[in-house]
Protein backbone atom coordinates (compact mmCIF):
# COMPACT_ATOMS: atom_id res chain seq x y z
CA UNK A 1 0.00 0.00 0.00
CA UNK A 2 1.25 4.03 -0.51
CA UNK A 3 1.63 5.06 2.85
CA UNK A 4 1.75 8.75 3.17
CA UNK A 5 4.80 9.58 5.32
CA UNK A 6 6.49 12.83 6.72
CA UNK A 7 9.89 11.48 7.48
CA UNK A 8 11.63 14.85 9.52
CA UNK A 9 9.13 16.89 11.51
CA UNK A 10 10.97 19.10 14.89
CA UNK A 11 8.86 19.59 17.97
CA UNK A 12 9.10 22.52 20.16
CA UNK A 13 12.26 20.99 21.71
CA UNK A 14 14.06 22.21 18.77
CA UNK A 15 14.74 25.51 19.66
CA UNK A 16 13.96 27.05 16.02
CA UNK A 17 10.40 25.28 16.23
CA UNK A 18 7.32 26.92 17.44
CA UNK A 19 6.89 26.41 20.63
CA UNK A 20 3.48 24.76 19.86
CA UNK A 21 5.00 22.41 18.01
CA UNK A 22 3.93 19.98 20.79
CA UNK A 23 3.61 16.07 20.71
CA UNK A 24 -0.12 16.17 20.39
CA UNK A 25 -0.37 19.54 18.07
CA UNK A 26 2.02 17.65 15.79
CA UNK A 27 0.20 14.26 15.66
CA UNK A 28 -3.57 15.97 15.66
CA UNK A 29 -2.09 18.06 12.31
CA UNK A 30 -0.54 15.01 11.12
CA UNK A 31 -3.99 13.06 11.12
CA UNK A 32 -5.64 16.35 9.55
CA UNK A 33 -3.30 15.82 6.69
CA UNK A 34 -3.61 12.28 6.04
CA UNK A 35 -0.55 11.41 7.09
CA UNK A 36 0.30 7.33 8.30
CA UNK A 37 3.43 7.46 9.79
CA UNK A 38 5.86 10.35 10.89
CA UNK A 39 9.32 10.59 12.58
CA UNK A 40 9.97 13.02 14.71
CA UNK A 41 13.47 14.36 14.36
CA UNK A 42 14.79 16.70 16.85
CA UNK A 43 18.54 18.60 16.67
CA UNK A 44 20.41 16.19 18.50
CA UNK A 45 18.33 14.79 21.23
CA UNK A 46 15.98 12.22 21.75
CA UNK A 47 14.10 13.57 24.60
CA UNK A 48 10.80 14.88 23.24
CA UNK A 49 10.43 11.07 21.12
CA UNK A 50 9.20 8.92 23.73
CA UNK A 51 5.72 11.69 24.32
CA UNK A 52 5.27 12.29 20.54
CA UNK A 53 5.34 8.83 20.18
CA UNK A 54 2.67 7.88 22.62
CA UNK A 55 0.67 10.69 20.96
CA UNK A 56 0.81 9.85 17.61
CA UNK A 57 -0.94 6.38 18.86
CA UNK A 58 -3.68 8.42 20.49
CA UNK A 59 -4.51 9.83 17.14
CA UNK A 60 -4.08 6.54 15.91
CA UNK A 61 -1.08 7.71 14.18
CA UNK A 62 2.69 5.69 14.05
CA UNK A 63 6.10 7.43 14.91
CA UNK A 64 9.49 6.42 13.53
CA UNK A 65 11.97 7.60 16.20
CA UNK A 66 14.31 10.19 14.85
CA UNK A 67 17.16 12.62 15.72
CA UNK A 68 18.60 15.02 13.44
CA UNK A 69 22.40 15.19 14.26
CA UNK A 70 24.61 17.86 13.47
CA UNK A 71 28.29 16.84 12.20
CA UNK A 72 31.63 18.47 12.57
CA UNK A 73 31.32 19.39 9.10
CA UNK A 74 28.33 21.41 9.78
CA UNK A 75 26.34 19.00 7.76
CA UNK A 76 22.45 17.53 9.13
CA UNK A 77 21.94 14.22 9.42
CA UNK A 78 18.32 12.33 9.71
CA UNK A 79 18.77 9.24 12.22
CA UNK A 80 15.96 6.86 12.56
CA UNK A 81 15.70 3.82 14.86
CA UNK A 82 13.48 1.08 15.57
CA UNK A 83 12.71 1.84 18.76
CA UNK A 84 12.36 5.23 21.64
CA UNK A 85 15.35 3.32 23.52
CA UNK A 86 17.73 3.10 20.52
CA UNK A 87 17.23 6.70 20.01
CA UNK A 88 17.48 7.63 23.10
CA UNK A 89 20.66 5.47 23.54
CA UNK A 90 22.00 7.52 20.23
CA UNK A 91 20.79 10.80 21.93
CA UNK A 92 23.00 10.70 24.89
CA UNK A 93 26.28 10.20 22.50
CA UNK A 94 25.39 13.40 20.52
CA UNK A 95 24.38 15.93 23.24
CA UNK A 96 27.55 14.72 25.18
CA UNK A 97 29.23 15.64 21.85
CA UNK A 98 28.06 19.47 22.06
CA UNK A 99 30.17 21.83 23.57
CA UNK A 100 28.93 23.32 26.66
CA UNK A 101 27.16 26.15 25.29
CA UNK A 102 24.01 27.60 27.21
CA UNK A 103 20.52 28.04 24.71
CA UNK A 104 19.81 31.67 25.16
CA UNK A 105 15.84 31.63 24.74
CA UNK A 106 15.91 35.00 23.48
CA UNK A 107 18.24 34.34 20.48
CA UNK A 108 17.64 30.81 19.58
CA UNK A 109 14.30 29.65 20.85
CA UNK A 110 12.70 27.32 23.46
CA UNK A 111 13.82 24.06 23.99
CA UNK A 112 10.89 22.49 25.87
CA UNK A 113 10.55 19.01 27.04
CA UNK A 114 6.93 17.60 27.17
CA UNK A 115 4.64 14.81 28.19
CA UNK A 116 2.00 12.95 26.48
CA UNK A 117 -0.28 15.86 27.38
CA UNK A 118 1.51 18.68 26.17
CA UNK A 119 2.88 19.50 29.47
CA UNK A 120 6.17 21.12 30.00
CA UNK A 121 7.98 19.17 31.89
CA UNK A 122 11.35 20.39 31.60
CA UNK A 123 13.69 22.04 29.34
CA UNK A 124 17.48 21.30 27.75
CA UNK A 125 20.19 23.69 29.09
CA UNK A 126 22.64 23.08 26.24
CA UNK A 127 22.34 24.41 22.94
CA UNK A 128 20.89 22.19 20.79
CA UNK A 129 21.33 23.49 17.39
CA UNK A 130 25.03 23.32 17.48
CA UNK A 131 27.58 21.05 15.55
CA UNK A 132 28.49 17.20 17.54
CA UNK A 133 32.16 16.78 17.76
CA UNK A 134 31.07 13.83 15.32
CA UNK A 135 32.36 13.42 11.90
CA UNK A 136 29.51 11.98 9.45
CA UNK A 137 31.52 8.65 9.11
CA UNK A 138 31.21 8.63 13.10
CA UNK A 139 27.69 9.44 13.02
CA UNK A 140 26.53 6.76 10.16
CA UNK A 141 29.14 3.94 12.62
CA UNK A 142 27.60 5.20 15.71
CA UNK A 143 23.98 5.34 14.63
CA UNK A 144 24.13 1.76 13.33
CA UNK A 145 26.00 0.38 16.39
CA UNK A 146 22.55 1.56 18.27
CA UNK A 147 20.21 -0.28 15.53
CA UNK A 148 19.56 2.86 13.52
CA UNK A 149 20.30 4.17 10.22
CA UNK A 150 21.54 7.50 9.16
CA UNK A 151 20.63 9.45 6.18
CA UNK A 152 21.94 12.94 5.15
CA UNK A 153 19.03 15.54 5.30
CA UNK A 154 18.57 18.43 2.42
CA UNK A 155 21.85 17.69 0.78
CA UNK A 156 20.53 20.16 -1.50
CA UNK A 157 19.78 23.09 0.80
CA UNK A 158 21.70 26.07 0.83
CA UNK A 159 22.66 25.90 4.96
CA UNK A 160 24.14 22.86 6.54
CA UNK A 161 23.07 20.23 3.36
CA UNK A 162 26.15 17.85 2.26
CA UNK A 163 26.79 19.30 -0.86
CA UNK A 164 27.02 22.62 0.36
CA UNK A 165 29.57 22.03 3.18
CA UNK A 166 31.36 19.10 1.41
CA UNK A 167 31.10 20.56 -2.19
CA UNK A 168 29.84 16.59 -3.54
CA UNK A 169 28.51 13.53 -2.42
CA UNK A 170 31.57 11.00 -1.14
CA UNK A 171 32.06 7.62 -1.90
CA UNK A 172 32.16 6.68 1.96
CA UNK A 173 30.16 6.46 4.40
CA UNK A 174 27.35 4.59 2.20
CA UNK A 175 24.38 5.94 4.14
CA UNK A 176 20.95 4.24 3.55
CA UNK A 177 19.16 6.92 2.07
CA UNK A 178 19.63 10.65 0.90
CA UNK A 179 16.60 13.42 1.88
CA UNK A 180 16.46 15.59 -0.77
CA UNK A 181 14.58 19.05 0.04
CA UNK A 182 11.62 19.57 -1.95
CA UNK A 183 12.60 23.66 -1.27
CA UNK A 184 15.98 23.87 -2.71
CA UNK A 185 17.16 23.37 -6.57
CA UNK A 186 17.18 20.33 -7.48
CA UNK A 187 20.83 18.40 -7.05
CA UNK A 188 22.95 18.04 -10.34
CA UNK A 189 25.15 15.68 -9.17
CA UNK A 190 24.94 11.84 -9.68
CA UNK A 191 23.45 10.70 -6.39
CA UNK A 192 25.09 7.37 -6.72
CA UNK A 193 21.98 5.02 -6.90
CA UNK A 194 20.51 5.90 -3.51
CA UNK A 195 16.73 6.13 -2.48
CA UNK A 196 15.51 9.77 -1.79
CA UNK A 197 12.69 10.72 0.99
CA UNK A 198 11.57 14.25 0.39
CA UNK A 199 10.11 15.48 3.75
CA UNK A 200 8.72 18.53 5.24
CA UNK A 201 11.53 19.71 7.73
CA UNK A 202 8.76 20.94 9.83
CA UNK A 203 9.08 23.67 12.63
CA UNK A 204 5.45 25.02 12.39
CA UNK A 205 2.18 23.66 12.24
CA UNK A 206 0.83 24.98 8.74
CA UNK A 207 4.43 22.85 7.55
CA UNK A 208 1.99 19.94 7.96
CA UNK A 209 -0.96 20.52 5.87
CA UNK A 210 -0.19 17.31 3.34
CA UNK A 211 1.93 14.60 3.18
CA UNK A 212 5.49 15.05 1.99
CA UNK A 213 5.87 11.47 0.45
CA UNK A 214 4.17 8.40 -0.70
CA UNK A 215 5.78 5.05 0.44
CA UNK A 216 5.04 1.49 -0.78
CA UNK A 217 4.93 -0.19 2.80
CA UNK A 218 3.37 -3.70 3.39
CA UNK A 219 1.23 -1.85 6.27
CA UNK A 220 1.42 2.15 7.53
CA UNK A 221 3.55 1.57 10.39
CA UNK A 222 6.87 2.90 11.92
CA UNK A 223 8.57 -0.52 11.72
CA UNK A 224 7.45 -1.26 8.69
CA UNK A 225 8.96 2.26 7.48
CA UNK A 226 12.06 0.77 8.82
CA UNK A 227 11.99 -2.10 7.41
CA UNK A 228 11.98 -0.54 4.37
CA UNK A 229 14.85 1.79 5.21
CA UNK A 230 16.72 -1.32 5.21
CA UNK A 231 15.89 -2.55 2.45
CA UNK A 232 17.25 0.05 0.85
CA UNK A 233 20.15 0.37 2.79
CA UNK A 234 21.37 -3.40 1.96
CA UNK A 235 20.04 -2.74 -1.45
CA UNK A 236 23.08 -0.50 -2.44
CA UNK B 1 61.09 35.46 -4.50
CA UNK B 2 59.76 32.18 -4.94
CA UNK B 3 57.88 30.72 -2.49
CA UNK B 4 58.10 26.77 -1.99
CA UNK B 5 56.54 24.58 0.34
CA UNK B 6 59.02 23.98 2.09
CA UNK B 7 60.03 28.10 2.38
CA UNK B 8 56.26 27.97 3.64
CA UNK B 9 56.72 25.36 6.16
CA UNK B 10 59.71 27.27 7.43
CA UNK B 11 58.24 30.45 7.54
CA UNK B 12 55.00 29.60 9.45
CA UNK B 13 56.85 26.27 11.66
CA UNK B 14 54.24 24.34 10.09
CA UNK B 15 53.92 20.60 11.16
CA UNK B 16 54.25 18.43 7.86
CA UNK B 17 51.68 15.71 7.93
CA UNK B 18 51.90 14.02 4.59
CA UNK B 19 55.72 13.26 4.47
CA UNK B 20 56.03 11.96 1.01
CA UNK B 21 55.04 15.71 -0.18
CA UNK B 22 57.21 17.31 -2.73
CA UNK B 23 58.74 20.31 -0.88
CA UNK B 24 59.83 22.11 -3.88
CA UNK B 25 56.51 22.83 -5.06
CA UNK B 26 55.75 26.38 -5.76
CA UNK B 27 52.83 28.38 -3.58
CA UNK B 28 51.60 31.15 -5.72
CA UNK B 29 48.85 32.87 -3.19
CA UNK B 30 46.62 31.87 -0.10
CA UNK B 31 43.20 30.66 0.63
CA UNK B 32 40.62 30.63 3.17
CA UNK B 33 37.67 28.97 3.10
CA UNK B 34 35.59 26.14 4.71
CA UNK B 35 32.81 25.55 2.65
CA UNK B 36 33.85 22.71 0.14
CA UNK B 37 31.12 23.73 -2.73
CA UNK B 38 32.23 27.46 -2.42
CA UNK B 39 36.01 26.12 -2.86
CA UNK B 40 35.29 23.92 -5.89
CA UNK B 41 33.66 27.70 -7.36
CA UNK B 42 36.58 29.68 -6.10
CA UNK B 43 39.96 27.56 -5.48
CA UNK B 44 42.91 28.71 -7.81
CA UNK B 45 45.76 26.50 -8.70
CA UNK B 46 48.77 26.62 -6.86
CA UNK B 47 47.04 28.68 -3.32
CA UNK B 48 47.64 27.50 -0.12
CA UNK B 49 44.57 26.73 1.52
CA UNK B 50 43.76 26.80 4.82
CA UNK B 51 40.47 24.76 6.39
CA UNK B 52 39.26 23.32 9.25
CA UNK B 53 37.72 21.13 7.38
CA UNK B 54 39.17 17.90 7.79
CA UNK B 55 36.85 15.16 5.63
CA UNK B 56 37.96 13.22 2.70
CA UNK B 57 36.88 15.47 0.06
CA UNK B 58 39.16 18.52 1.02
CA UNK B 59 41.41 15.51 -0.60
CA UNK B 60 39.72 15.58 -3.08
CA UNK B 61 38.71 19.68 -3.81
CA UNK B 62 42.60 20.22 -3.46
CA UNK B 63 43.74 18.05 -6.34
CA UNK B 64 41.05 19.19 -8.55
CA UNK B 65 42.23 22.69 -7.68
CA UNK B 66 45.61 21.33 -8.54
CA UNK B 67 45.89 23.64 -4.84
CA UNK B 68 49.74 23.72 -3.34
CA UNK B 69 48.77 22.36 -0.23
CA UNK B 70 46.32 22.41 2.54
CA UNK B 71 46.52 23.74 6.08
CA UNK B 72 44.58 22.74 8.94
CA UNK B 73 44.74 25.44 11.51
CA UNK B 74 44.56 25.26 15.26
CA UNK B 75 46.18 21.82 15.89
CA UNK B 76 43.21 20.12 14.08
CA UNK B 77 43.59 16.69 13.38
CA UNK B 78 42.69 15.24 9.43
CA UNK B 79 40.34 11.73 9.28
CA UNK B 80 43.00 9.32 9.14
CA UNK B 81 41.44 8.21 5.51
CA UNK B 82 41.81 11.68 4.20
CA UNK B 83 45.18 11.61 5.05
CA UNK B 84 45.93 8.88 3.45
CA UNK B 85 44.25 9.73 0.46
CA UNK B 86 45.99 12.90 0.39
CA UNK B 87 49.72 11.20 0.64
CA UNK B 88 48.66 8.72 -2.28
CA UNK B 89 47.70 11.71 -4.27
CA UNK B 90 50.52 14.19 -3.70
CA UNK B 91 48.57 16.67 -1.59
CA UNK B 92 50.69 17.98 1.40
CA UNK B 93 48.79 18.64 4.62
CA UNK B 94 50.06 20.90 7.12
CA UNK B 95 49.33 21.47 10.71
CA UNK B 96 49.29 24.64 12.80
CA UNK B 97 48.69 25.96 16.12
CA UNK B 98 47.95 29.22 14.76
CA UNK B 99 44.51 30.06 13.58
CA UNK B 100 42.77 30.83 10.08
CA UNK B 101 43.20 34.64 10.87
CA UNK B 102 46.91 34.15 12.04
CA UNK B 103 48.03 32.05 9.36
CA UNK B 104 46.49 34.54 6.46
CA UNK B 105 48.52 37.24 8.20
CA UNK B 106 51.87 35.47 7.94
CA UNK B 107 50.83 34.17 4.87
CA UNK B 108 50.32 37.82 3.31
CA UNK B 109 53.56 39.49 5.27
CA UNK B 110 56.17 36.42 3.52
CA UNK B 111 54.46 38.47 0.26
CA UNK B 112 51.72 35.33 -0.26
CA UNK B 113 48.57 37.61 -2.04
CA UNK B 114 45.14 36.11 -3.07
CA UNK B 115 45.10 34.05 -6.37
CA UNK B 116 43.83 36.58 -9.53
CA UNK B 117 40.07 36.13 -9.61
CA UNK B 118 38.63 34.66 -13.13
Amino acid sequence: MKVPVDLHIHSCLSPCADDDMTPCNIAGMAALAGIGVYAVTDHNTARNLSACLMAARNAGLDMLPGIEVTSREETHCLCYFPTVECALEFGELTYASLANITNKPRLFGNQIVMDTEDNQIGTIPKLLIQSTQMTLAEINAAVRKCGGLAVPAHINRGANGLLQSLGFLPESPRFAALEVSPNAPAPLCDLRGYHILNSSDAHRLDALLEPAQYLELPEASAAGLFELLRLWDRDR
Amino acid sequence: MLITLRRLMDGLSLELLTPGADMTREVTAGYCCDLLSWVLAHGAPGVAWITVQTHMNVVAVATLQDMACVILPENISPEADALAKASEEGVAVFRSAMNAYELSGKMWEMGLMSAERS
